[in-house]
């Protein structure tokens, strides 16, 4: 910012003109917040005995509150010592609470559902979430996409939907995890096209496909692929120039093939380790990224932090090798947030136990059932990384690969006034979604 | 005049702090009966002000019923450049404390009539009684507020020209280039500031010592504007040991004896505010000044 420069003697006749008025600025009666007391993460440092400032759902500067609004805070809340940071953010998380995104119904139910996981990740400190949908058949993503649209979260309604993560169906046979085989899209020679057709971006009529282009696209805000896949590689430019975050995974490329992805604008890898080939050291394939020395930026890289998913030993392998680029995620499936026992969760028997679900009567592991904050509490344990840094992998860094680092995953004037209070050994004790404290007793699933 | 010697710039802040700190609670303000003080910025009254946030902090202290009026503001900066006024004002001490902001006042060096602003700024003073205690620190040049030497002693709240030595020692705030340190300031007169009904200012360092010299021991001079302070019925300097290396020791050694006499023969408990003595030998009260 070019700020005054000296006058000359001569030159001074009266006041300069100068960038900023010097009468009030109109006047902001709704009401304000202040919290005091807390250690804030606050531009990458934890402030001690601070305080915060919320206006309209938003993160408000207090020096300027204070000068032209001439206010003290209508209310103070006291923090009573508790760090408080950025609310988390959700790249993958496949459903919760007994609910799977992946299915669709009518528009009632599916809300519903939504609502149910909206408001039950408050408890874990997730305030704003990518719904994720598994390789489905088009007519599910037609159905299911249109009801994921983003929007703001409260404190009634939950955690802010940010858009679609969608896991596939452009992905690797070979690495097909827990997804459907006869659901997957083996190529996409029609290159952007094919992903507007599946996804369900255009309808029959131009009216149609112009109308679903713009509602549906946005709903869409991470696509999961395989860039070995005919046609997928040169979509991605496509898909980047939508809007959408494209990130490699369930995918069998190599080092070369994963590094071209990068190139043409994919910035995230879904769930590192998991889903690809072992690390070779000859040909270290997707996780050879990690290492990569192009003139682009490393990629983000997801890593499912419950210990279980990936021995804690990978998770510091990782992070040691590139700790600005993690990002925790849990992707959780439906059994996730519910209480130890039996379910039948869509067409699987599944026992719930604490911090694992497993196929009824086996040992086989069902899914995830990890919940965020557990993801950070780990990732601090394996990999002695500082609590500055664990707290950047569920808030600053997803909120940069989104595109959206204004107004989520930071406290700053102008951020939306997304909360979590944590504890000294990092639980999750108050929530604030735009700027209203949840009331946590109240949220039962 | 009293001169109290301290050991060291923390020392020195303690002391300050604590002598506001009690005479607020001497003076038990109210919302009809506010206590108005006088503040500087720069790098003297730091100490002062972290130490009055943690008198605050403790519930020892209290601004509800505090009006304050600060000493200067830079012409033509924003308010909310890192190097306003304002914003040293509001990192170091308002947005500590419990200050009302309408009881804020700093000069607005945006104005569009600066002149005007300079009279309304002496009016509103006026209009909340005078000011009970201005503090202040000094420039090496023996300045107080921007009144640069050759300033009227006599002078009100105006318009200035910064000195070139200002403007150079300014300068590391603005990145060590001088033309981007503004020219020109608002500032409080030395009349204004003698005006006070008390006044104590803060002079720790060498790099002092020659200007609290001249104040002290010279006579009343516009080229050290803080020497009106010799006029001033009930005038304080707290310094430390660093700030009296050009005195004589004569004069050090006057000044310290005083307190040490107190201490001595009086003992700390029995001292005014102002140094006065409250008993003596048991008898009846007076309070006798130096």
């Amino acid at each position: 910012m070019q700020y005054p420069v000296a006058l000359q003697l001569h030159n001074f006749i009266s006041a300069p003109s100068s960038p900023e008025p010097s009468t009030p600025l109109p006047e902001n009666t709704a009401k304000v917040i202040k919290i005091t007391n807390c250690r804030v993460l606050k531009d990458r440092k934890i402030v001690e005995k601070d305080a915060i400032w919320i206006q309209d759902g938003k993160i408000i500067d207090p020096h300027k509150f204070f000068w032209y609004q001439k206010r003290l805070p209508d209310v103070v809340l006291d923090a009573e010592g508790l760090l408080v940071v950025p609310g988390f953010i959700e790249a993958q998380i496949n459903g919760a609470f007994g609910v799977d995104f992946s299915v669709p119904s009518d528009q009632e139910t599916y809300d519903r559902g939504l609502m149910k996981v909206s408001r039950g990740l408050l408890k874990y400190g997730t305030t704003s979430y990518c719904p994720t949908i598994v390789s489905s058949s088009a007519a599910v993503y037609h159905q299911v996409l249109p009801l994921l649209k983003p929007r703001p979260g409260s404190s009634d309604s939950g955690a802010s939907i940010l858009g679609a993560h969608v896991e596939g169906p452009f992905i690797n046979e070979a690495r097909v995890g827990a997804h459907e085989l006869k659901v997957l899209q083996a190529s996409a020679n029609n290159g952007f096209q094919d992903f507007k057709n599946v996804y369900g971006f255009e309808g029959d009529t131009p009216e149609a496909q112009r109308k679903l282009s713009e509602e549906n696209l946005h709903s869409v805000k991470i696509i999961t692929c395989a860039p070995e896949l005919d046609g997928v590689m040169e979509s991605i430019p496509d898909l980047v120039k939508a809007g959408i975050t494209v990130s490699v995974g369930h995918s069998m490329a190599n080092t070369l093939q994963a590094e071209k992805a990068v190139s043409q604008g994919a910035t995230f890898i879904t769930h590192l380790f998991n889903a690809m080939p072992q690390f070779h050291h000859r040909d270290p394939g997707v996780i050879g990224l990690l290492g990569s020395r192009l003139d682009l930026p490393r990629p983000y890289y997801g890593l499912i932090c419950d210990g279980i998913h990936v021995h804690p030993n990978s998770v510091k392998i990782a992070y040691d090798s590139h700790p600005e680029g993690v990002i925790l995620v849990t992707d959780a499936m439906s059994a996730m947030g519910l209480s130890p026992g039996n379910y039948q969760l869509g067409n699987m028997d599944v026992t719930k136990e604490k911090d694992r679900v497993v196929i009824e009567g086996t040992n086989t592991l069902a899914g995830s059932v990890i919940t965020l904050d557990a993801c950070m509490r780990n990732f601090i344990q394996f990999t002695s990384c500082s609590l500055i840094e664990a707290l950047e992998a569920v808030t600053l860094h997803p909120a940069v690969l989104l595109g959206i680092q204004d107004s989520k995953g930071v406290i700053k004037p102008g951020a939306d006034a997304d909360l979590v209070f944590l504890s000294d050994d990092l639980y999750v004790k108050r929530v604030f979604v735009a700027g209203q404290e949840v009331d946590l007793g109240t949220i039962h699933v | 005049m009293r001169l109290v010697i301290r050991k060291d710039f923390e020392a020195v802040s303690y002391h300050v702090a604590k002598y506001v700190k009690e005479r607020i609670k001497e003076f038990a303000p109210t919302a009809t009966k506010p206590f108005v003080l006088g503040l500087p910025t720069g790098s003297s009254p730091v100490g002062v002000y972290r130490n009055l946030v943690k008198f605050h902090q403790a519930g020892e202290l209290s601004f509800q019923h505090i009006i304050t009026f600060n000493m200067d503001e830079y012409v033509g900066l924003p308010r909310d450049h890192p190097e306003s006024y304002h914003s040293f004002m509001w990192s170091n001490l308002f947005k500590h404390v419990d200050i009302l902001p309408e009881n804020v006042h700093i000069l607005d060096g945006n104005a569009t009539d600066l002149d005007l602003e300079c009279q309304r700024y002496e009016e509103k003073i006026a209009a909340v009684g005078g000011i009970e205690l201005f503090l202040g620190g000094i420039g090496p040049d023996g300045h107080i507020a921007f009144n640069e030497p050759g300033s009227s002693l006599n002078s009100r709240t105006r318009v200035k020209t910064l000195a070139y030595d200002t403007i150079v020692a300014n300068a590391r705030f603005f990145d060590n280039d001088i033309t981007k340190v503004p020219n020109l300031a608002l500032t409080v007169g030395v009349a204004t500031v003698m005006d006070a009904r008390e006044v104590c200012i803060i002079i720790t360092g060498a790099h002092k010592a020659l200007a609290l010299a001249k104040c002290i021991e010279e006579g009343v001079n516009h080229m050290w504007t803080v020497s009106a302070i010799q006029l001033h019925p009930r005038g304080m300097v707290v310094c430390d040991e660093d700030a009296t290396l050009e005195l004589h020791v004569k004069t050090v050694n006057y000044f310290k004896s005083i307190e040490k006499v107190h201490e001595q023969l009086i003992g700390s408990d029995n001292v005014g505010l102002q140094g006065g003595v409250r008993s003596w030998r048991g008898g009846a009260e007076s309070t006798y000044h130096q």
